[in-house]
C-alpha cells in the first residue's frame, strides 16, 4: 500500500532512509541538509526502531561513526552540507578504501549560488576522487526511491554511496508516493576483515577492486535506469546532457516532444557509452549541470575534438550560481514571455542578527574595546555571529572555515600581530575550535578567544550544541589558566563590566577565554512557549 | 491548467504558513504542486520568498520562470516588488500595505506603491490591522489569504477554507477560529474593491 504526503527534497530523503532500514543518521547541521536529521529526529518509527539520531560534533565525527555502524552490518547514513564533506574528507576518501559492511550512504547538500555558504564546491567531485558511485536524484520522488536503492547498491558492491542534493531540491516541497519500512540490518561482521585495516599491503589489495569496480558500475543495470536517452525530434544535430535538476529546468522549456535528444543522468560515475552513443550522431553537447562543470570538463576526454561542447565553460550558460528555467531558456534561444517590468525601487534587505540577540550586545562591547587599540584585528568564525561583519558592527576581520578563527589568531600573533582576538560560536568550537585552542596553549600564542555561546547552535535554527554547559571545563582540561577563563553576560545594563573583562584579557600575555554566554533570543522564545503551555 | 504564485516577505512573517495551507488544499484537490522554499541565513531578518506553483499536469522546474507568475502575494510592500520581473504583465499583487522597516534607508511608500502598479493589478490590504481589528493580531498571514484567495483561481475558497481548518487543527479549536476569521475578513477586503 502507498502513500502520497507532501515532502521537502530533504523530508523526502529522510523517509526514504528510514524506510530502507535505517539504524542510524550522523550529521552536523548544516543548510541545505538540516532538515533531514530533523525529520528523522521527529519521526515515530525512530523511536520505535531506536535509531540513532542526535547530533554529532562535526562532519568528520559523524562520518566515522557511520562507518563504524556499517561495520558492524547496519545501516548508516551521515549528512551535512557541502563544505562539510571537506570537514571528514579524510574518512570518506578512506571509507572506499574498506568499503562499507552495512549499507553506508553519504548526503552531501550542494549550495550553488551561496544562499548560505561560503563557496561553491560540487560534490560530485569528491565522490570521483574517491572513486565511489554518486546519485543525483531530480525530484523529490527520486530522492525518496534513490536513498533505499543507494543503500541496497552500498551492499551490492560493499561501497558508501554518495548522494548529492542541490539547495533547490533539498528545500523545494512537491508530492511524494511512499511505500512501506523495510527492516533494519542485524548485526553482523564484515566478510573480508583485512580490508578494513588499510596498512599498506591490504590498501593495495583493496585499491585495485575499487578501481575494478568503477567499470562495474557502468555496466550495472541501475545505470541504465538512472541514466536514459530521450530520442529527439527534427533537431537532433545538437544534444543535450542534463544531470540532477539541471533535467527540470531543460523540460520546463520543452513544449509537446523533445526537439533535441537529450541523456538524463541521475547516477555516476558519468556514463561514458551512452556519452559516446549521442556524440555519433550529435556534432554539439550541452551540458546542463547544477554547480560546477563535473561533467563538461570530463567530456573532453573521452570525444573526440570534432564534437563541439558547450555549457558552464564556453560561455553558453554561466561560470558561476545556480541554473534557473530562464538561463535555459535564454541558452535554448526560446523567446522570453512578456512579464512587468524590473523595478530598481526595491532595496536590498540583507540579514542581520535579531534584535535582543546577545551576539549585539557582545559585539557592541567588543567594538568598544578594540576600538583603542588601532592595530587589532578579529578574526572570525562560521555562524549567526558572522552576520557581525555587517553594519552597524562591522566588527570582524574574517570568516573562512569552522574553527579558523583560534588558529588564525595564533598564525597572526606570532607574527606580530597584537591584539589577536578570535570570535567563535560554542557549537563552531565543540566542532573545530577545541583542538586550535590546545595548540594556542602549547605555543602559548598571545591570543584572546572570545566564545559567543548561545547554548545552541543557531544559524541552522537552533539544534543543541555539543558543549552545553561544559565550556569553561573543556577549556580548563585543554589547559587555559583557571583565572583567564572569564564569563561575561552580554546585556546592556552589563556594557561597563564586558568591556573591562575584554580590555584585561587582551592586555593579559597569554592565552585566554572570555565567554560570552546567553541563551539564543529564537531558543529562548520557544522555550518560554512551551513553559507557559505546562 | 495551472497557477503560479510567488510568495514573499521578510524573515519571520509567517508566508511559510500560507504555502502550507495552499498546499495542503492543492495535495487534497488532486494537483500536482512544487514550492520552493528559503531556509537558513535569509530567515535571520533578510528577504525570503517561496515559489509556489499549482497545475493539473506534472510541474518539472521548482522555480517559476520569468513571465509566468499569476499572482504574487506579499507580506510586506516593498518584498512585493523584488518579484516584478516573475509576475505577467497584467498580474496581480496582493500585499500587506504596511511597511516592515529594518533596513536603514527604506524608499518612499507612495514610491512603492506607484512601482506596483505600473503593470499590475494590485490589491492593497493592511493586513496587521484587520487582524487586530477581527480579534486575531497574529493571523495577518490569513487576512492576506483571504484578500488573495480568489485570484488563486486553481482552488475553491471553500477549499482553502478546508485547508485553513486542517492545517491548524492540531493548534486547537481557538487558533483554527482565529484564523478562519481572519481569512473571512481578508476575503471581503478583495470583494469589495
Amino acid at each position: 500500500m502507498s502513500k502520497k504526503t507532501l515532502l521537502l527534497g530533504d523530508e523526502a530523503l529522510a523517509l526514504g532512509a528510514l524506510h530502507a532500514g535505517l539504524s542510524g543518521v550522523y550529521a552536523y547541521p548544516g543548510t541545505p541538509s538540516t532538515e533531514i536529521t530533523e525529520f528523522i529526529q521527529a519521526h515515530p518509527l525512530t523511536k520505535e526502531r531506536n535509531i540513532h539520531c542526535q547530533w554529532s560534533c562535526n562532519e568528520k565525527t559523524a562520518m566515522e561513526a557511520a562507518l563504524g555502524a556499517s561495520y558492524a552490518g547496519k545501516r548508516a547514513m551521515v549528512c551535512m552540507k557541502h563544505v562539510g564533506m571537506n570537514v571528514c574528507a579524510d574518512c570518506f576518501v578512506n571509507s572506499a578504501m574498506t568499503g562499507s559492511n552495512g549499507g553506508l550512504v553519504v548526503v552531501a547538500c550542494d549550495d550553488p549560488s551561496m544562499h548560505s555558504s561560503q563557496n561553491e564546491q560540487d560534490s560530485r567531485f569528491y565522490a570521483d576522487f574517491a572513486m565511489v558511485p554518486c546519485l543525483e536524484p531530480s525530484s523529490q520522488q527520486e530522492a525518496y526511491d534513490m536513498v533505499r536503492f543507494a543503500f541496497d547498491y552500498s551492499e551490492k558492491y560493499s561501497i558508501p554511496v554518495l548522494m548529492r542534493l542541490t539547495t533547490r531540491m533539498a528545500h523545494s516541497r512537491s508530492v511524494v508516493e511512499v511505500g512501506q519500512a523495510r527492516e533494519q540490518n542485524p548485526l553482523s561482521s564484515p566478510t573480508d576483515p583485512k580490508r578494513w585495516i588499510l596498512l599498506p599491503a591490504n590498501a593495495r589489495v583493496r585499491n585495485q577492486q575499487v578501481i575494478k569496480q568503477l567499470e562495474q558500475y557502468e555496466e550495472d543495470p541501475s545505470a541504465i535506469e538512472h541514466n536514459k536517452i530521450y530520442e529527439g525530434g527534427e533537431k537532433a544535430d545538437m544534444g543535450i546532457i542534463a544531470s540532477g535538476i539541471g533535467w527540470n529546468y531543460l523540460m520546463e522549456n520543452i513544449v509537446g516532444k523533445i526537439p533535441f535528444p537529450v541523456l538524463k543522468i541521475t547516477q555516476y560515475p558519468i556514463p561514458k557509452k551512452l556519452i559516446k552513443e549521442m556524440a555519433d550522431t550529435c556534432s554539439t553537447l550541452l551540458v546542463v549541470e547544477e554547480g560546477q562543470p563535473f561533467i563538461e570538463q570530463r567530456l573532453r576526454g573521452y570525444l573526440p575534438q570534432s564534437v563541439t561542447i558547450k555549457g558552464r565553460l564556453d560561455g553558453t550558460l554561466p561560470r558561476t550560481g545556480e541554473l534557473t528555467p530562464d538561463i535555459l531558456r535564454k541558452a535554448l534561444g526560446i523567446k522570453m514571455k512578456e512579464a512587468c517590468a524590473k523595478s530598481d525601487v526595491a532595496l536590498p534587505r540583507p540579514p542581520a542578527l535579531c534584535m535582543g540577540c546577545g551576539h549585539r550586545d557582545f559585539y557592541t562591547a567588543l567594538n568598544k574595546v578594540i576600538k583603542d587599540y588601532p592595530t587589532a584585528k578579529v578574526f572570525s568564525d562560521i555562524g549567526c555571529y558572522t552576520l557581525g561583519a555587517l553594519a552597524p558592527f562591522h566588527a570582524i576581520n574574517s570568516c573562512v572555515d569552522m574553527g579558523a578563527s583560534i588558529t588564525m589568531a595564533i598564525g597572526a600573533s606570532e607574527s606580530g600581530l597584537h591584539p589577536s582576538v578570535a570570535v567563535i560560536g560554542d557549537s563552531t568550537f565543540t566542532h573545530s575550535g577545541m583542538t586550535g585552542l590546545l595548540d594556542a596553549v602549547n605555543m602559548n600564542a598571545n591570543i584572546t578567544v572570545c566564545i559567543s555561546d548561545n547554548l545552541t547552535t543557531g544559524m541552522t535554527g537552533g539544534q543543541d550544541s555539543a558543549a552545553f554547559g561544559r565550556i569553561e571545563n573543556i577549556c580548563l582540561g585543554i589547559g587555559v589558566e583557571k583565572e583567564h577563563i572569564r564569563l561575561i553576560v552580554p546585556l546592556p545594563k552589563n556594557y561597563a563590566e564586558m568591556e573591562e573583562t575584554i580590555r584585561q584579557e587582551i592586555e593579559y600575555n597569554g592565552v585566554s577565554v572570555v565567554v560570552c554566554r546567553r541563551e539564543c533570543i529564537q531558543t529562548a522564545k520557544r522555550h518560554l512557549k512551551k513553559e507557559n503551555k505546562k | 491548467m495551472k497557477k503560479d504564485i510567488i510568495l514573499s516577505g521578510v524573515g519571520g512573517q509567517g508566508i511559510l504558513s500560507i504555502a502550507t495551507v495552499i498546499g495542503w488544499a492543492a495535495i487534497n484537490n488532486s494537483l500536482y504542486i512544487k514550492q520552493a522554499e528559503v531556509h537558513g541565513m535569509s530567515q535571520r531578518g533578510g528577504d525570503v520568498q517561496s515559489n509556489l506553483r499549482l497545475s493539473s499536469t506534472p510541474i518539472f522546474s521548482d522555480l517559476i520562470p520569468e513571465g509566468e507568475c499569476g499572482l504574487i502575494i506579499s507580506m510586506e510592500p516593498m518584498e512585493a516588488l523584488r518579484y516584478l520581473p516573475y509576475l505577467q504583465k497584467g498580474g496581480w499583487i496582493v500585499t500587506n500595505s504596511a511597511p516592515f522597516i529594518n533596513i536603514p534607508v527604506y524608499p518612499e511608500i507612495e514610491e512603492i506603491k506607484k512601482a506596483l502598479q505600473k503593470d499590475a493589478n494590485v490589491i492593497f490590504v493592511d493586513s496587521d490591522k484587520v487582524a487586530k481589528e477581527n480579534m486575531a493580531p497574529l493571523s495577518s498571514n490569513m487576512v492576506l489569504l483571504g484578500a488573495a484567495a480568489k485570484y488563486i483561481e486553481i482552488l475553491d475558497i471553500e477549499k482553502i477554507k478546508e485547508a485553513i481548518r486542517n492545517v491548524f487543527a492540531r493548534k486547537g479549536e481557538k487558533i483554527v477560529e482565529d484564523n478562519i476569521r481572519a481569512f473571512e475578513a481578508g476575503l471581503k477586503c478583495s470583494i469589495s474593491k
